[in-house]
Formats: C-alpha cells, structure tokens, sequence
C-alpha cells in the first residue's frame, strides 16, 4: 500500500519534470515554463491528477450496475450539483450585466463568480422564505391523512417514491418538501432577526466605548471578556435550558429567549469589531475637527464613525449571521431550539437522521436527513462567498 | 564619463498602471543612461512617476503596474527578458534599493545587524562573521554612534536618521554598483537630512557606486546628484548636469520649479503696543500624562498676522496647538482669547468660543470624512454654527467654494478622494473659513504637498487673511515657508520657546545658537552648499550631533 503511494507521488514528480520541460520546449523557453518552480509545476499535474479521477468517479456513479453506482451516487450528486450551479451563476451574472441600473450592471461587471452564485442562492433563499405559504404545497404542520412514511425523493415511483410528494414525507406523514420551505422562514428568519439585534446591542456598545473610552470602554470590554471565556454553545444549552423551565411560567415563546440569548453571546464578537473600528476612526483628523466643533456624541457616532465603519460590519455581518444560524440548527438539533411542531432545519435533521445509515445500499432514502444539511450548508457558502467578495472590494485589493 | 557601456540603459520606457479595469499610462516613453559611478537626480511632483521609473531600473514594477514598452539594461543585460534567477542574482547584490520611510522598511522583529547581513550572506558574497565587521565598519563610515554596538538594536531603538543611514548601509552591504534612493529624507527634520545627506554622498563617493537619487526637493538634488532629470506626468522634461541645470534652466516647467520659493509677503506695520492680542499663550506647561512636553511657554498672536512656530519633531509645537484648542488642557499658565481666559478644556468652552478657533491639519486625506461630499463637509459648520437652512446654507457654501478658487457646481457633490492633494487641503480651509473665526491653526498644511501646489495654498492663505483680516499661528519645519508667509516667527525646542520676534530680525543674525543650526541647516540650491558648510562647520558639528551639544 505505502509501496503503491509513494510510487504515484514520485510517478507525479517525474511528470511534473516532463511538463515542465515540454513546456519550455514547446513554447520556446517562455517566461512562464523558465521561471516556474518545480512545486507550482507539481500542483498542475496534481490538480489534473483530481480532475481525471472526478471524470472517472463520476462515470462510475453513472453505472448500470447499481452496486457501483450506489457507491458513487452522492459524488456524482454533488459534481452535478456543482456544474448546475455553476451554470446558472453564469447565467445570472449575464442578466445583471445586461439588466438593471448603470451601478448594478458595473457591480456585476466585476463579480466574480462565487460571489454572483452567493447572490443567485440567498435571494432564491429570500423569495422563499417570504412567499413560504405560497409556494408550500402542503402546511408545515400537516400530518397528511392516510399517507405512510416515505423518504425517497425524486417522486419516481419506479424507484420507491410518490408523485405527489417530490421529496417524499417524514415518519409521521408531512411533506418534507413543504418543511424545508417553512424551515427557510422560521430559521433563516430567526437567525437574520438575531443577528440584526446582536449587531444593534454589539455596535452601539462597541462605538460607545471606542468613543468616550476610559471607565466605560473598561467596564464593557472586561465583561465581554467574561462573556467570551465561557465556550458559547455550551453557555447557550446551558441558558437554554434555564428559559425552558421560565418560558411556560412567564407565559412568553422559548423562542424569543433564544433570539435573546443567541443575539447577547454573539453581540460580544460584534462589540470587539465595533470598538476596533470604531478606535481607528476615533483618532482621526475629522473626528478631531468634528469634537473641537462641538458636535455631540450622536452626530459623532452617526454621522462620523458608523458611515466609515459600514464596509467591516457588512462583512462581519454577514459572517455572523452565518454563526447565528447555525447555532441556532445546532441548538434546535440538541432539542432546545426552534420547537416542534415549527418546521426548522436543524430539527429535521435530528428527525430523520437515522436514515444516514442506509447510504451504504440505497442512497435515495439517505438523502433525507442531508437536504435539510445540504439547505444549511449551502446558505452559509453563499453567504460566505457574498463576504468574501465585498471584504474584498473594500479592502480595495487589485486581483 | 561613457566611454564603455552605460551601467544603466533604458530606451523608450513605458508603464502603465491598473486602475478602473483600464491600463493607464504612467511614463511615456523615457529614456534613462546612468554611467558608472555616476549620481543622477530625478525629480518632480508627486504622480510625476519617478518612484515608478527609478524601480522600473531594477526591472521591477510595484503590483498593477507593467513594463509595456522600451527596455531596460543593466550591465548589458536586459532585465525585462531576464530569468528569475538572473534577476535574483543582481537585485540586492549588485542593485540595492533604500525605501522612503526605513522606519516601515525594516522588519521591527529583528536587529539591525541581522538583517544587515541577510544579503551578503544569501548570496554567498561574505560569511556572516566577517559580513558583521564589515557593517561595523560601514556604520562607522556613515558616522553612526556606537558603530560596534548599534547593529544589536532593534529598529524601534534608534532614531529616524540613524536608521535612514543603518538602511544605506545594509544597500551598501554588498557593494552594489547602483542604488536607488527613494525619497530618502523627506521624513526627516532639517538638521537629521543634512546628516544623512553627508553621509550619503560620502559612501557613493568612496565606493564609485552610481545612484539614482529620487526626490521633489531641488536643492537636495542639487547637493547629491551630477545630473538632474525633471519628469512632468510621465514625461521627461529636461536632463542635464547639476550646475547646468539650475543656472540656465531651458523649460518652462523647470524655471517654475526654480521659482517656486520667490514668493514672499510684504511686511507689515508694527503691533500697536498696548493692544490685546487675539490669541495669547501664557506660561503653559503641558504633560502627556507624567511625562512633562511643554515647558513655560508664552507668546501673543495679534489681529491679522501671521505668527509662524518652528522646531523640529518633538519640539512641542502641535502640543501647543493641542493646548490652544483645549484637546489637551495645559498642566499650567492660560490661554487667553481677545483677552478674556479659555476654559482648559474644549468641552467646557462655550460655541461661540470654539468657532472663533478653527484649525487646518496637515494630512487632508485623514481630515476629511471620506463618506462625506464636499457640500455636506462645508455645510455642516455654516448649519451648526450660523444655523442656516436650506437655499442660505447652500448660497453660503456656495461662496465659500468660490472664496477658495473652486468652481461651486463642480465640486459640491465631490468625494474627498475624487480631488487632489491641493483641492482637499482647500476644502480643509474652507471648513475652518465657514464658522467664520478670528483665529485659524495651520498645522504643517503644506508639508504634505508639492511645491508649487504648496505655493498655491500660500497664497490663498495670505489673499483670505487680508480680505478677512485672520489671525493664523503657522505651524511648520519649512523655514522656507516661514520665510514666505510669516510675520513673527517662534522657535521651539524640546517643549520650550528659544527665540522669538518679528520675521526680519529672525533671518538676519545674530541668532540663538539653535536657530542658527536651524536656518544654516535648510538647504540651498547652490551644488556646493553642504561642501562649504561642511568645510565651515566640521562633519561633527552638523545634525543630532550639534543639537546634542546644545
């Protein structure tokens, strides 16, 4: 075995030598193939070394022969998956660049790619969420009469599945395909209004305290520290748990407990950014102009510090949401979050996790606990990419 | 001089920069030839592209910029076409760069020698043992203090011109037949650059070394370079040797470069004794915590004069600007405005106190907001202030904009950095114009700018005082820009005031001992000036030097 592999590596290395040689042969001792070291020549054979066996890999997930094919099914999911995306990305970038304002066309002008499929998905995520009781064919609630557990998507019935039911439906007879839209809205849309109250509580905090400094910036930084030393998805079970027992006495949803409390451990990250910031802003010279002015603390923060800080705390907004939703699905996944009978990602997974077990011999039913982790996943890169992309045109990188 | 190959040769140079998704041009089409041993000046404003041409020499070009026409030689050998590993054999060895700023150009993490000796050793030309001596000896060359011991501090531990000279050395280390100095003393006060200057042009002369000699200070370049070449927006304008050039400048552009210092103000009638000043600083000491910055100073500015205070970095003139102002409340004495006292502390002046004291920072990029147009950075002062609203507002905007020479349609829906260096530092002004004072800080406001710019910014500050009859305290290094402007002249050092009086008996002896240092350390556009004051003076009796004797 270790024979076999380090005989690939040095097979690769002689043929990383070979291109790189035939390049400069070819192309008459071009600066490109002179100059290139021999580790960047490696990584071209390397990578087409990956390329070849995902073409291979994927001719096997396409095989008549269900053995082989089941072994591959989920690898070749996921190329195709990518390529569709890809694809329709392009597309979109196309349309943005012929559609729209003079500012839009130039955004997308310069989008690269990831960033112009994060948009297509979070807005697809958007429509959604908002129009969930439209587009759902069924209640998130529904327990649909005189219909037996079947997880097999596709709505195939040569292959297990239901037409009616395209993602199939849970082990006690709800659409799966209507919880995932629901799941859109209640945890997307819980995480986006946590988030937006950990950036209210984090910002005002974190700009205060850069502002005025001394005692205030002390008692509020040293508190965060605490705040921040407790590990935060233990801290939030641990909270969680508390609020369970409070919320029936005081008769208000758990749910609004765990938009609090998620929005108070994540407003500590918000706070450290902001300060930070907003303490490289402090010190400059139209800050100094706009104090000695006499203006107050409010035009000061406003006015001054929170349009040039706007660039960061996008960015960092978008991270966060990221952390929020998915502690959220973690919680919910542990049983103290979002609460049944709401349809919620993170749950469903918990739900119908069991079912990961027969990826082995029918990968169609163990796609049901990973639509709901594939939604979850799938957000949080296109959001990611979205950040990515608007970190980098503000930090006014070139290429 | 050229008899054999020119140790640099390029032909018909062009570079063009990244900016907008578009390629743009930067030098169009320069031809540069260097001799061996020879000193060649570049010099122009800033955006002229020297920094750019003196790298493209080393066949290097900064991110997003390229090399799309002409070529470069060096020694023979073509650089743009060049093997990395060619390439990697001359640069640092036989090509050294000396950045602008050796504070940012040395890595803080190691000493001095370290990082001296990681060039002759990487290429293999010494040892790291005898590499070490030979730094020591190189330090002693150029006249550091401690040579044996200087090369185990960090960066951070020596002085700026210290440093500049440590960075000279480490180009020097492998004894490189060019190197190429970027700006190297614009950062530093007058009496540190004549230091460097010194010692640099003794090592180029010692070693026969040949340099490319960047900077927009003509008579710097006038000390340091044979030949001087003027580049005007990527274009050259003229070449030809030092004493040619600045008796009978054949351009234009160049006869106004020369100019530039010409202008100066008429003098004004005596103060009436016994009037209260505008402004006056009354024995204030200030502190930075415990550590005491300023020392018993006292002085009157009177209404509609100019009053300039100099001294070197350090010497406490911001912190009395500090003072003044109320962001740092002086430890003792009093500021007094049109003779009633300041309250200390800015928060507790009333607004008709803090319009009347308006300030104009050096750095215009820093003050102004970014994410403010123009209109709304004038504005907000005519609304806080005047409390105009509406179509008053905008008219007195509008007004002011023209008060500053720039056309009120064009520029009021501006971005900052949508102007240049000499526009923001008008709008700067104008901010300072519409709460409309008595009493404005100038704070090196013309430090940052290039020289005929600068001259334009003078003058918009001298015309604005008479029409409104202002009072400026001038805060400045550039003596040549108290020559100009100034009526009474302050000279601080280390937190106390040495001298002061009326500018004529400042610039005509006798002097204080530093002031003297001072004024005789300003270069002059004679080529043989820091010859003769080094021959008058004595090599120690120059820069830090002479300071610490004081």
């Amino acid at each position: 075995m270790i024979i076999w592999i380090l005989a690939t590596l040095v097979g690769m290395g002689a043929l990383a030598w070979g291109f790189r040689f035939a390049g400069q042969a070819a192309t008459g001792n071009a600066p490109k193939f002179r100059d290139m070291p021999f580790g960047v020549a490696y990584g071209y054979v390397l990578g087409a070394v990956v390329l070849l066996w995902l073409g291979w890999a994927y001719l096997q997930g396409r095989s008549a022969d269900p053995l082989v094919a089941n072994k591959f099914f989920f690898l070749r999911i996921a190329i195709e998956g990518f390529i569709i995306f890809a694809i329709a990305a392009w597309l979109f970038r196309i349309l943005g660049r012929s559609v729209g304002t003079a500012w839009t066309k130039k955004m997308f002008r310069s989008m690269p790619l990831t960033a112009s499929f994060g948009i297509l998905t979070i807005l697809i995520y958007a429509i959604l969420a908002i129009f969930a009781p439209a587009i759902a064919p069924y209640g998130q609630e529904q327990i649909i009469p005189g219909v037996a557990a079947n997880i097999t998507p596709g709505g195939d019935p040569a292959l297990g599945g239901s037409p009616d039911f395209p993602l199939g439906t849970d082990q006690i007879g709800r659409d799966i395909l209507s919880r995932l839209i629901y799941g859109a809205q209640n945890t997307v849309g819980i995480a986006f209004a946590t988030t937006l109250l950990a950036f209210l509580l984090g910002g005002t905090f974190g700009f205060l305290a850069a502002t005025l400094g001394g005692w205030l910036d002390q008692v509020l930084s040293r508190l965060v520290d605490v705040l921040m030393a407790i590990p935060s998805l233990i801290f939030a079970l641990l909270l969680m748990t508390i609020a369970s027992v409070w919320a029936p006495e005081l008769g208000i949803p758990l749910t609004v407990f765990m938009v609090l409390i998620i929005a108070v451990i994540d407003s500590t990250r918000v706070y450290r950014l902001a300060r930070a910031v907003g303490q490289n802003i402090v010190v400059m010279d139209y800050i100094e102009a706009a104090k000695l002015r006499g203006e107050g603390l409010g035009y000061l923060v406003f006015k001054e510090i929170l349009p040039n800080a706007t660039a960061p705390l996008l960015a960092e907004f978008g991270l966060r949401f990221c952390f929020v939703f998915l502690t959220i699905a973690a919680l919910s996944f542990l049983g103290v979050g979002i609460q049944p009978p709401l349809a919620d990602w993170g749950t469903m997974v918990r739900d119908l996790g069991g079912f990961v077990n027969y990826a082995q011999f029918a990968p169609m039913a163990a796609t049901a606990p990973l639509l709901a982790a594939g939604a979850i996943a799938l957000l949080t890169v296109a959001v990611n990419f979205v950040v990515d992309w608007m970190l980098h045109k503000s930090s006014g990188l070139k290429e | 001089m050229s008899d054999e190959t020119p140790l640099v040769k390029m032909r018909g140079v062009k570079l063009e920069g990244r900016s907008d998704e578009t390629w743009n041009l930067i030098i169009n089409g320069v031809d540069l030839t260097l001799a061996r041993g020879e000193v060649l000046g570049l010099i122009g404003e800033s955006g002229a592209g020297k920094s750019t041409l003196g790298l493209a020499a080393m066949g290097y070009t900064r991110d997003g910029v390229r090399i799309s026409e002409g070529t470069v030689e060096f020694d023979g050998i073509d650089l743009l076409t060049a093997s990395a590993a060619t390439k990697r054999e001359l640069l640092g060895k036989r090509i050294a760069y000396v950045a602008q700023s050796a504070a940012a150009s040395f890595n803080p993490a190691h000493k001095l020698m370290d990082q001296h000796v990681e060039g002759p050793v990487q290429h293999g030309v010494m040892g790291r043992g005898e590499s070490e001596a030979d730094g020591i000896e190189l330090y002693r060359k150029l006249r550091l203090p401690n040579p044996e011991e200087i090369g185990f501090r960090y960066p951070h531990q020596v002085s700026g011109g210290q440093l500049q000279r440590a960075m000279t050395a480490m180009a020097m280390s492998c004894r490189p037949d060019l190197i190429i100095f970027d700006e190297p003393t614009t950062a530093l006060d007058v009496t540190t650059q004549i230091e460097v200057l010194a010692s640099i042009r003794d090592i180029v002369e010692q070693f026969n070394t040949a340099a490319i000699y960047i900077t927009h200070d003509l008579a710097v370049v006038a000390q340091m370079a044979d030949r001087i070449k003027v580049l005007l927006k990527g274009d050259e304008v003229e070449t030809a040797d030092t004493r040619t050039m600045l008796a009978a400048p054949t351009q234009d552009y160049t006869k106004s470069l020369w100019a530039v210092r010409s202008f100066e103000r008429p003098r004004k009638p005596d103060v009436i004794t016994g009037s209260t000043p505008v402004v006056s600083v009354q024995n204030v000491d200030a502190a930075y915590g415990k550590v005491p910055v300023l020392y018993d100073v006292s002085f009157d500015m009177h209404a509609g004069r100019t009053v300039a205070v100099v001294g070197e970095s350090g010497s406490g003139k911001s912190t009395t600007a500090r003072c003044i102002t109320g962001l740092l409340p002086p430890t003792a004495g009093q500021i007094m405005l049109d003779g009633e006292v300041l309250p200390p502390d800015y928060r507790k002046r009333s607004k008709d106190q803090l319009r009347q004291v308006q300030m104009i920072y050096q750095m215009a990029d820093t003050a102004l907001n970014p994410r403010m147009s123009i209109g709304q950075i004038i504005a907000r002062p005519v609304q806080f202030y005047l409390g105009l609203t509406g179509g008053a507002k905008r008219k007195r905007v509008d007004a002011l904009l023209e008060q500053i020479e720039l056309e009120p349609t064009e520029y009021y829906n501006r971005l900052p950095s949508e102007l240049s260096g000499g526009q923001k530092q008008r709008i700067g002004i104008a901010r300072a114009l519409a709460a409309e004072p008595k009493f404005i800080i100038c704070d090196e406001v013309t430090s940052a700018l290039d020289q005929l710019v600068a001259e334009g910014i003078l003058r918009l500050l001298a015309k604005l005082q008479d029409d409104l009859s202002l009072t400026y305290m001038f805060i400045t290094h550039d003596l040549a820009t108290v020559k100009a402007i100034s009526d009474e002249v302050v000279v601080m050092k280390d937190g106390r005031v040495v001298e002061q009086g009326p500018k004529d008996d400042m610039f005509k002896p006798p002097h204080h001992a530093y002031t003297d240092l001072l004024l005789s350390s300003v270069p002059e556009m004679d080529p043989d000036w820091l010859t003769n004051l080094l021959a008058e003076r004595g090599v120690d009796n120059i820069g830090d030097a002479a300071v610490d004797k004081m």
